[in-house]
């Protein structure tokens, strides 16, 4: 295990570009999905039926 | 009327519904591939011969960069399209792109870097593919910059298209650099004519990972092309329908 994580000698390099990848795969899940909800809420307020007094 | 697909496409409503519908047809089969890809890239794959384990960065770096410019073809396709055929959807498709690509670019630059620096020796080279790839950063950037400047969708979607389509030009400029001049960054291995230079048991993962990386793409953009057409579509009668279902 620990020789896995060593990497040949290569970890301090390795990992980092794989951490880097994964969290902008992770980000751009949590973005996109961010943008939708935001727009359905958005969307959500335009079609409201006015309220009284407005 | 072969071209009623076209159209059907063209039509807010039936693409938000179809949008939703595929996503996860998408997203799952894109989490399976990548997961497996790290795990054959990571553990699988063999050491090269020459750089030992670290050419494992290009189970990140390969597939990230060539997101960053299938997203850029994507993006720049769907302005010509929008501008073209004054097609809304696909401005709405290009807006989404724009994002999505500046990520992967910037995930393609920074393993780039971890890669260049125990092999080339150095994190940064003003290299003609480092600098294009650099180049196609500032274009997504540019490109949402400019939309953002414009308070009118429709302005923005014409002005981003005009930018989208000029910088389609640094496209085979990123992807040919290592073959038109004399560069630091190795010639393609793998997207080329002929038999690939790696083993199976290398290039596999590298393959499993591409495919993930592109379903991953298609959905992310499936998402954020409904937030757009959300966003666009004021007041529409089947955005009632839309969002009691």
């Amino acid at each position: 295990m620990s020789a896995f994580l060593d990497m040949g000698g290569y970890a301090a390099f390795v990992w980092p570009a794989y951490l880097v990848t994964i969290a902008v795969l992770v980000l751009n899940i949590v973005w996109a999905r961010g943008s939708l909800k935001r727009a359905l809420a958005a969307a959500r307020r335009r079609i409201a039926p006015p309220e009284d007094g407005a | 009327m072969r071209w009623t697909w076209f159209h059907r496409l063209a039509s807010p409503p039936y693409l938000y519904g179809l949008a939703a519908r595929l996503t996860p047809w998408l997203a799952w089969p894109a989490a399976l591939l990548i997961l497996g890809g790290f795990y054959a890239g990571l553990v699988i794959a063999p050491p090269d011969y020459q750089q030992g384990e670290g050419f494992r960065i290009i189970y990140v770096h390969v597939p990230s960069a060539w997101l960053s410019l299938m997203v850029y073809v994507t993006m720049g396709v769907a302005a010509a399209v929008g501008l073209i055929w004054r097609m809304k959807i696909a401005h709405a498709v290009a807006a989404s792109c724009a994002p999505i690509g500046a990520s992967f670019t910037v995930a393609a630059l920074v393993t780039g870097s971890l890669w260049g620096k125990p092999m080339w020796g150095t994190w940064w080279e003003w290299d003609p593919r480092l600098t294009s790839e650099l180049i196609l950063l500032f274009l997504y950037l540019g490109f949402m910059g400019l939309r953002a400047g414009f308070d009118d969708t429709q302005r923005a979607d014409r002005a981003g298209a005009l930018l989208a389509i000029v910088g389609l030009v640094n496209v085979p400029i990123v992807h040919y650099s290592v073959i038109w001049w004399n560069s630091l960054h190795q010639a393609p291995s793998v997207m080329r004519f002929g038999k690939p230079e790696m083993p199976p048991a290398m290039l596999v993962p590298l393959m499993i990972l591409l495919l993930g990386f592109m379903l991953f793409f298609a959905a992310l953009l499936l998402v954020r092309v409904r937030a757009e057409i959300l966003q666009r579509e004021r007041a529409a009668n089947w955005l009632r329908e839309a969002l009691r279902a």
